[in-house]
């Protein structure tokens, strides 16, 4: 099965944010892979891992990783062919700076395609700079196959089908779904690997295409922003909490708090 | 903050990386509780077998990373960070290996080396006798010549994880008084008549143990003795170059963990109206500790630079040890001093980081030992 992890390289969430006008500033900056998409490509390596192991169809396939961001994006890959992924996709051209969810779709895309025939996709749900969410569904549409989205378990992957159970707010769907497609994993869906020390002394000799815009047949215009940053406004500070003090009645207190919260 | 990765090459950067997340998500968290009940943490250990940690500096054909040892440095480092009682031990499997990696035969690399570097073996190093620390070539600890084997008998002290590991390289004496007449054995767990016979109860790094080892008759054989027959000072000393910039790089490590904490907290704290590190005199104890540990950095950096280059590096390994550790105990006492009291009591982590700097300028020489090793050196 040939699978496919899209990753993304952003700022470290652990660093104060700088920013560049409207838009995060990217270059300069230590950057870390997405902690989101460690969970897909995870999964992507869980995934061939069965295969190759188990019931029936052959463990071969690949599992290739796809970025769209500047060249020091290439940490991001590397990171994920450290972890084992097989070999690595990298779309860098100074026309992307800056691109929206819609152009970012487009690119990944064309450059999946490109990769070759693909069997799976795998993404996060959301990316923890940007935090649309929108990028999965888009991607699936433009490359025509169905999407299944904020998966938190998959079941099983075999015979061109895929089991998957999908967080919902209530509890989750059942759902399987024919191959090809995308799927966006939620943070949970796994528990992602180390790299090893070999697995990062390994990364260095695997494949990384690095491909610019005119490589996947796209120009400026086809990736022109849409979207416009119009206002930046600091999130509402968290407020302090309800300090209960216990005069006997606490314990009711909170249950009905839980109870209001819809927890118990 | 911790160290600053921009300037490593990417594998660096990835290695640190790696072991951070390690650090911070298991050896971190778990090592209150190992320091707590003055357990070994075992699974952590294999736990650094598994991420490939344990022969980082060894040559690749022997199971090693086939990495510059100003590499294995900065995982030591990052990890002393997290849990130094867990670095320590890796340091100290690391002096062990290095010596055979160095002296040793082609069957003890292959019986003993592959092993170590695999993780499947950890060593530990066992030169410190009840009569002589720092004048370590007063040991007494004997090895008498038996057909093919020797016996070995005396007492050894203060040997970290000597009962957990599972190879000791031991110290004993086969011929003349002085240094010319000590050897150095390659002693496995499970020989008759060796073991632990008591662990020691510590001020701090009480969750690495540190044992009394004795030496009944024990036989070992001659194929196990590391070098010739008189040359086992010089692997001991040898070892202990190496393994001084290891202690260091656990000083540096320590340090900006206590730093940390240090600048998080005066931060926080609030009196007469207003943060406590917003006083110049606060301010003036954090430059202080921020540019010892950074100093203290580029120093053991660059003497392990000196030793990956090939070039002789004891004096630098030795000024490295003594100023990462003094600056390690400083830098602690400062940040327990800008807790106020919440620097002494056990909830807050800085009063564990104070015993463990202690240590380190105790062990692999003392402070003094480094001092009179750096002045011969000069003079
Ligand atoms: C936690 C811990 C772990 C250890 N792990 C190991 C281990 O794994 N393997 C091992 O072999 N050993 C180990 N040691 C032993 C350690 O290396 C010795 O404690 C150290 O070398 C000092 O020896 P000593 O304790 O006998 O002190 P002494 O040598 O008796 O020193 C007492 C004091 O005299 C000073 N002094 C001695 N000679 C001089 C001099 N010439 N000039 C100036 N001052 C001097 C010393 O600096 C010290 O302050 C460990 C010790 C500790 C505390």
């Amino acid at each position: 099965m040939n699978i496919v992890v899209c990753v993304k390289h952003i700022p470290d969430p652990n660093l104060p944010a700088e920013m560049d006008g409207k838009t995060l500033k990217r270059e300069g900056v230590q950057g870390v892979m997405d902690p989101g998409d460690e969970f897909g490509v995870e999964a992507g390596l869980q995934i061939k891992e069965r295969l190759a192991t188990g019931d029936g169809e052959s463990g071969e396939g690949e599992v290739t990783l796809v970025s769209m961001g500047p060249a020091a994006a290439m940490e991001a890959v590397r990171r994920g062919l450290s972890m084992g992924a097989d070999k690595g996709v990298l779309v860098s051209d100074d026309v992307l700076k800056g691109s929206d969810a819609l152009a970012t779709a487009k690119v990944l895309s064309a450059a999946i395609q490109k990769n070759g025939a693909f069997d799976l996709v795998i993404a996060g749900v959301e990316s923890t700079d940007g935090y649309t969410g929108t990028l999965p569904g888009t991607l699936a549409e433009f490359l025509g196959v169905p999407h299944v989205s904020t998966v938190k378990e998959i079941v099983s992957a075999d015979g061109g089908t895929l089991k998957v159970n999908r967080q919902t707010a209530d509890g989750y769907h059942v759902v399987e779904v024919g191959l090809p497609a995308v799927i966006s994993v939620t943070a949970g869906v796994n528990e992602p690997r180390y790299a090893s020390f070999k697995g990062i002394m390994a990364a260095k000799k695997k494949p990384v295409e690095q491909l610019s815009l005119s490589d996947l047949d796209l120009s400026g215009d086809d990736v022109a922003v849409k979207q416009e940053v119009t206002e930046l406004s600091k999130a509402e500070e968290r407020e302090g909490g309800e300090i209960i003090e216990d005069d006997g009645s606490a314990a009711a207190k909170i249950a009905d708090f839980l109870k209001e919260a819809k927890v118990i | 903050m911790p160290q600053d990765i921009r300037l490593l090459d990417d594998e660096q950067r990835a290695l640190v990386q790696m072991v951070r997340e390690f650090a911070t998500a298991e050896a971190k968290p778990l090592s209150i509780d190992y320091e707590a009940r003055s357990e070994d943490p075992k699974p952590l250990y294999d736990k650094l077998a598994e991420l490939g940690l344990t022969g980082v500096p060894f040559p690749e054909e022997r199971g090693g990373g086939g990495q510059p040892y100003s590499t294995y440095l900065l995982i030591v480092e990052e990890l002393a960070a997290a849990y130094l009682a867990l670095a320590i031990g890796l340091s100290v499997h690391t002096l062990c290996a290095f010596a055979i990696n160095e002296f040793g035969t082609e069957d003890q690399k292959k019986d003993v080396l592959e092993k170590l570097t695999a993780g499947e073996w950890f060593g530990a190093y066992a030169l410190s006798e009840p009569g002589s620390g720092s004048d370590a070539a007063a040991l007494t600890s004997k090895a008498v010549r038996d057909g093919d084997s020797y016996r070995l008998s005396g007492t050894k002290v203060f040997c970290t994880r000597g009962d957990e590991a599972d190879v000791v390289l031991v110290l004993a004496r086969t011929g003349e008084a002085g240094p010319k007449g000590i050897s150095s054995f390659l002693v496995e767990k499970g020989t008759p008549g060796f073991g632990g016979s008591k662990k020691e109860d510590k001020m701090g790094w009480r969750s690495s143990p540190t044992w009394m080892m004795s030496l009944d008759d024990a036989e070992v054989p001659a194929s196990r003795r590391l070098a010739d027959e008189g040359n086992g000072f010089k692997v001991a000393l040898a070892s202990l170059d190496s393994g001084r910039l290891g202690i260091a790089a656990c000083g540096i490590g320590v340090a900006q963990a206590a730093f940390d904490e240090a600048l998080k907290f005066t931060g926080e704290r609030e009196q007469f109206g207003k943060p406590v590190s917003a006083n110049e005199g606060v301010q003036f104890m954090l430059a202080d500790m921020s540019t010892a540990i950074e100093a203290g950095r580029r120093l053991y950096r660059h003497a392990a630079a000196l030793r990956d280059a090939g070039l002789n590096y004891s004096l630098q390994a030795a000024q490295a040890k003594l100023f990462c550790t003094d600056a390690a105990m400083r830098v602690t006492t400062d940040a327990v001093q800008l807790h106020g009291g919440y620097g002494y009591i056990t909830e807050y982590p800085v009063e564990r980081y104070m015993r463990e700097a202690k240590a380190l300028q105790i062990v692999e020489g003392t402070n003094q030992i480094q001092r009179y090793v750096i002045g011969r050196s000069l003079t």
